[in-house]
C-alpha cells in the first residue's frame, strides 16, 4: 500500500470519524450467566469450555477494574455492552460487493480503502472475493501439507478439541486479570495455530489470510502452540484501518512454546484513535502472555502501536525452560490526545533464561505515552540475564512520556541492565535535513524512523515497510 | 502606471547587459541573534564560478552569515537582502534554497542516530533532481555516482551504511560533509570551518574533494578562521570580518598579511 493511500485512509476520515448505521445480529446489553450460555450455545461449543467460561464470568462478577495504569478516561459502563454481535456466516454474508450495504461501502470510499480491499472488509463471501482467495487457498493447502493448523478459533473448538482443553488459559489462566478474565467469559472468536514438532512453518501466518474469522468482535481469544521444535512467524494486524464499533476491546493471546521452538508474534495496530480533541476512539486494553515452556525456546513479540484512543498492553514471557530467550520490541506512538501505557513483563524462572527489551515511545500533540515493564528473576534463574533499552522521543510541548520500570532480582547470579533516554527532536537534526533538501515531514518522518530503527528491523520486510509509512501519517502535523 | 513598468524592464535590461547577474548578491545585511546585533551590514558580491574566503577572529560574525544564507532558525534580519541568481533568497524555506543549489556544510555536523547515510544523501540529491524536472535515480545509479566520490574522499564504502554521522570522528565528519557535496555539486557551497580540527592528510583529502568542485559553475565560499586551509584550496578573493562588518577585502595576499599581522591588525581598524 503506497503511503497516499494510507494517508487518505487514517488521517483525514479518521480525523472527520464516520458513523455508519449498520443492521447487526445483537443481544441486549448486560453480563450475566445467560449471555456467557447463550454464546458457548451458538457457538455448540463442549461442556468443558462452558464451564470454563462459566468459572471466569463468576470470578470477573467479583474483581474491580484496575486503576493502576498511566492513563484517563471516562468510566466504561459494563452494563452498556453487547456482549455478542454475531459474525454473519459467509454463507450468509453477501455474494458479491453489490450485495453490501451500500452505506458500508461509502464508508471505504470515503476512507479510500483500495477496492480489492473493500470486499474482504465487508465479508463478501469469500468464493466471491477474487484477489485474495486464490493466493489464500494455495496457502492453506500449503499449510496442512506441512501439518500445520491455522483456523478460526471457532473451528478449532469443533475441530481440535483435545488441543484447544490441554492448551487453554495455561498461560493467561481465567482468574488473571480484569480484562482477562472478561474476555475469558465472553470471547467470540479469534486464531488458533498449532505446529507439530519438528514443523517449520513454511509461511509468515497472517490474519489478512484467516478468511471468514474478520469479525472477530470485541473480544478476541487467539492461542498459537509451536510444538517441539517447531517454528512459526505470526502477524497481526494491518496497517489499513478496520471498520470498528465497539470501543472496548479486550483480547487475550496465549503462546505455547515448547523445546526447541520459537515464536515470533508480530503486531500492527492502527484502531480508531479518537479525533484530534480526544473525542471517540478504541479503548484496547489486551493481555499477551507467551510462555518458553520448553528448553531453548524462542519468543519474540513486536509490536508497532498508532492507534486505538487508549492502549492498555504488556505482550509479556514467561522464561521457564531453561535457556529460553523472550524478546520484546515496541514502537507505540501516540498523537492528538491518545494515551498509551504499555511495555512487558519478563518472568526469568528457568536457568540460563535471557531476555531483551527494546522499547521506543513517541509522543506528539497531547498524546501521553507511558513504557511499564518488570524484570523479574526468580531464585531459580541462576546466571538470568536481561538488557533492557527504553528510549522516548517527544514532539510538541504538550506531550509526555513517562516511564515505570519494575526489577525484581531474587537471583543473586542474574544480571539486569537498563537503559533509558528522553530526547526530542533537536533543531538541528531537523535544520540540517532541511539544508539538504528535504522537507519538514520527510526529515522527521527520516528521524523518528531512524529513532525506531532497532525495532523496524525486527518485522518482517514487508510488514516493516507498511510500519514506517503508517508512523509517518500517524504523525502528521505533529511538527511545525 | 504603464510607464512605470516599462522603466523597471529597461532598467533591469541594461544591468543585465552592464555585468554578468552576479550568483549571490547580498546588500547591507544586518542581523541580530538573540536581540545582539551580529552582522552589521555587509554588502558581498558571488559571481559562478569564484571562490571567496571570509576570515576573521572568533564572534566575528562569519559562521553567522553562512547560517543565516542557508535560513537557520533563531535569527533575525534587521535589514538588508540577498538574492541568489536573482530571487529573494530571504523569501525562501531552507529546503527550497537548498534545492536550488545552495549547500552549507557544518561546522559540527549534527548526528541522526539510525538514519541510513546514504538514504539520507539519496533523498538529498533527488529531491534537488525534482527541482531541476531531472528524474529521480535509483538505488543502483545512485551508488554508482557515490562510489566513484566516497573515493575520491578516501572513504570506506561501509560508511554509506552507517547511521548520518553516527559514531563518526571530527574528521569523518567532515568528510561526509564534502562527499555530500560532492554528490549535490551546489551552485554554491558555504563551508563553515570545514579545517577546523583537521590533521594534515585529512585537510588535503577535504581540500582536494573542494577543488573537485571547483569550475565556472559552482561557487565556493570558504568560511574560515586559519590561512591553512587557502595554501590547499586557493581564493579568488578574501575578505575579512570584524565585529559584523567586512573590514577589508583583498586576493590571496590579504590572508598570508593577515596571518603574519593577526587580528588585532583587522580588529584595529574596525574600531576606528
Amino acid at each position: 500500500m503506497s503511503t497516499p493511500d494510507i494517508d487518505a485512509l487514517v488521517n483525514r476520515s479518521y480525523r472527520h470519524g464516520f458513523v455508519t448505521d449498520i443492521e447487526s445480529d445483537t443481544v441486549a446489553p448486560g453480563l450475566d450467566e445467560s449471555v456467557v450460555r447463550m454464546i458457548s450455545h451458538k457457538k455448540g461449543e463442549p461442556q468443558f469450555l462452558l464451564d470454563w467460561r462459566l468459572r471466569a464470568l463468576a470470578h470477573w462478577q467479583r474483581m474491580r477494574e484496575p486503576h493502576w495504569a498511566q492513563l484517563r478516561y471516562q468510566p466504561i459502563d459494563y452494563e452498556a455492552i453487547s456482549y455478542y454481535s454475531a459474525p454473519k456466516q459467509a454463507k450468509d454474508g453477501p455474494k458479491s460487493l453489490a450485495d453490501v450495504d451500500p452505506k458500508l461501502l461509502a464508508t471505504y470510499e470515503k476512507l479510500g480503502v483500495p477496492l480489492h480491499e473493500r470486499a474482504r472488509l465487508a465479508g463478501v463471501a469469500v468464493d466471491a472475493v477474487f484477489d485474495s482467495v486464490s493466493v489464500a487457498t494455495t496457502f492453506k493447502e500449503r499449510l496442512s501439507a506441512a501439518g500445520v493448523i491455522f483456523c478460526p478459533f471457532s473451528e478449532a473448538v469443533q475441530k481440535h478439541p483435545a488441543l484447544l482443553e490441554r492448551y487453554l488459559g495455561t498461560v493467561v489462566p481465567y482468574t488473571d486479570n480484569f480484562y482477562a478474565t472478561l474476555n475469558s467469559a465472553v470471547f467470540t472468536d479469534g486464531s488458533f495455530v498449532y505446529v507439530p514438532p519438528g514443523v517449520r512453518c513454511p509461511m509468515e501466518l497472517s490474519t489478512y489470510f484467516r478468511i471468514n474469522a474478520l469479525n472477530t468482535g470485541q473480544f478476541e481469544r487467539t492461542l498459537i502452540i509451536a510444538d517441539v521444535g517447531a517454528y512459526v512467524s505470526y502477524l497481526e494486524g494491518c496497517s489499513a484501518p478496520m471498520r470498528d464499533e465497539n470501543q472496548l476491546h479486550a483480547a487475550v493471546v496465549e503462546l505455547v512454546a515448547l523445546e526447541d521452538a520459537q515464536i515470533k508474534y508480530s503486531t500492527v495496530q492502527n484502531w480508531y484513535p479518537g479525533d484530534e480533541h480526544g473525542r471517540g476512539g478504541i479503548y484496547n486494553f489486551v493481555t499477551k502472555r507467551g510462555e518458553c515452556r520448553g528448553r531453548n525456546s524462542r519468543i519474540s513479540w513486536t509490536q508497532v502501536e498508532t492507534g486505538s484512543a487508549i492502549t492498555w498492553k504488556y505482550p509479556s514471557c514467561i522464561l521457564r525452560g531453561e535457556n529460553s530467550v523472550g524478546e520484546f520490541y515496541s514502537v507505540a506512538t501516540v498523537n492528538n490526545y491518545q494515551q498509551a501505557d504499555t511495555g512487558t513483563k519478563m518472568i526469568h524462572i528457568g536457568a540460563n533464561t535471557r531476555s531483551t527489551i527494546v522499547s521506543k515511545g513517541i509522543s506528539a500533540g497531547h498524546g501521553q505515552n507511558a513504557y511499564r515493564g518488570l524484570v523479574k528473576m526468580l531464585p531459580s534463574a541462576h546466571g538470568a540475564r536481561n538488557f533492557t533499552q527504553c528510549d522516548s522521543l517527544l514532539m510538541g510541548k504538550h506531550s509526555g512520556a513517562h516511564t515505570f520500570p519494575y526489577i525484581e532480582v531474587r537471583n543473586p547470579s542474574a544480571i539486569v541492565e537498563h537503559e533509558a533516554s528522553t530526547s526530542r527532536i533537536s533543531e538541528e537534526q531537523l535544520f540540517y535535513c532541511l539544508q539538504r533538501g528535504i522537507g519538514t515531514e520527510d526529515a522527521v518522518n527520516m528521524i523518528v524512523s531512524g529513532f525506531c530503527r532497532t525495532v523496524f528491523k525486527e518485522l518482517p520486510m514487508e510488514f516493516a515497510v507498511e510500519a514506517q509509512n503508517l508512523l509517518a501519517v500517524s504523525l502528521e502535523g505533529a511538527v511545525g | 502606471m504603464t510607464g512605470t513598468v516599462e522603466t523597471g524592464a529597461a532598467a533591469s535590461a541594461a544591468a543585465a547587459t552592464a555585468a554578468p547577474a552576479a550568483l549571490l548578491d547580498i546588500r547591507d545585511l544586518q542581523v541580530k541573534v538573540g536581540g545582539q546585533q551580529v552582522l552589521r551590514g555587509i554588502s558581498l558580491t558571488i559571481g559562478a564560478g569564484q571562490v571567496h574566503a571570509i576570515m576573521g577572529p572568533n564572534g566575528s560574525g562569519k559562521s553567522t552569515l553562512a547560517h543565516v544564507l542557508a535560513g537557520r532558525p533563531g535569527y533575525e534580519i534587521v535589514s538588508g537582502s540577498a538574492s541568489f541568481e536573482g530571487r529573494d533568497l530571504f523569501a525562501l524555506a531552507p529546503e527550497q534554497r537548498a534545492r536550488g543549489g545552495l549547500f552549507l556544510g557544518f561546522q559540527y555536523p549534527v548526528e541522526i542516530p539510525g538514519v541510513n547515510n546514504a538514504y539520507l544523501l539519496k533523498a538529498a540529491l533527488n529531491a534537488a533532481r525534482r527541482e531541476r524536472s531531472l528524474a529521480e535515480l535509483d538505488a543502483f545509479e545512485f551508488l554508482e555516482l557515490v562510489r566513484a566520490k566516497i573515493k575520491l574522499m578516501q572513504i570506506d564504502e561501509s560508511f554509506l551504511s552507517r547511521g548520518v554521522n553516527e559514531g563518526f570522528s571530527g574528521g569523518e565528519k567532515k568528510r561526509n560533509e564534502i562527499l555530500q557535496m560532492l554528490v549535490l555539486e551546489p551552485k554554491l557551497a558555504l563551508l563553515d570551518e570545514t579545517d577546523s580540527g583537521l590533521d594534515i592528510d585529512a585537510l588535503k583529502v577535504v581540500a582536494n574533494g573542494i577543488n573537485t568542485l571547483r569550475g565556472p559553475q559552482h561557487a565556493i565560499v570558504l568560511v574560515t578562521h586559519y590561512q591553512r586551509m587557502l595554501d590547499f584550496v586557493v581564493p579568488d578573493f578574501v575578505h575579512v570580518l570584524a565585529r559584523g562588518r567586512i573590514v577589508r577585502s583583498g586576493d590571496r595576499t590579504l590572508a598570508l598579511e593577515l596571518e603574519k599581522r593577526g587580528y588585532d591588525w583587522v580588529s584595529g581598524q574596525a574600531a576606528a
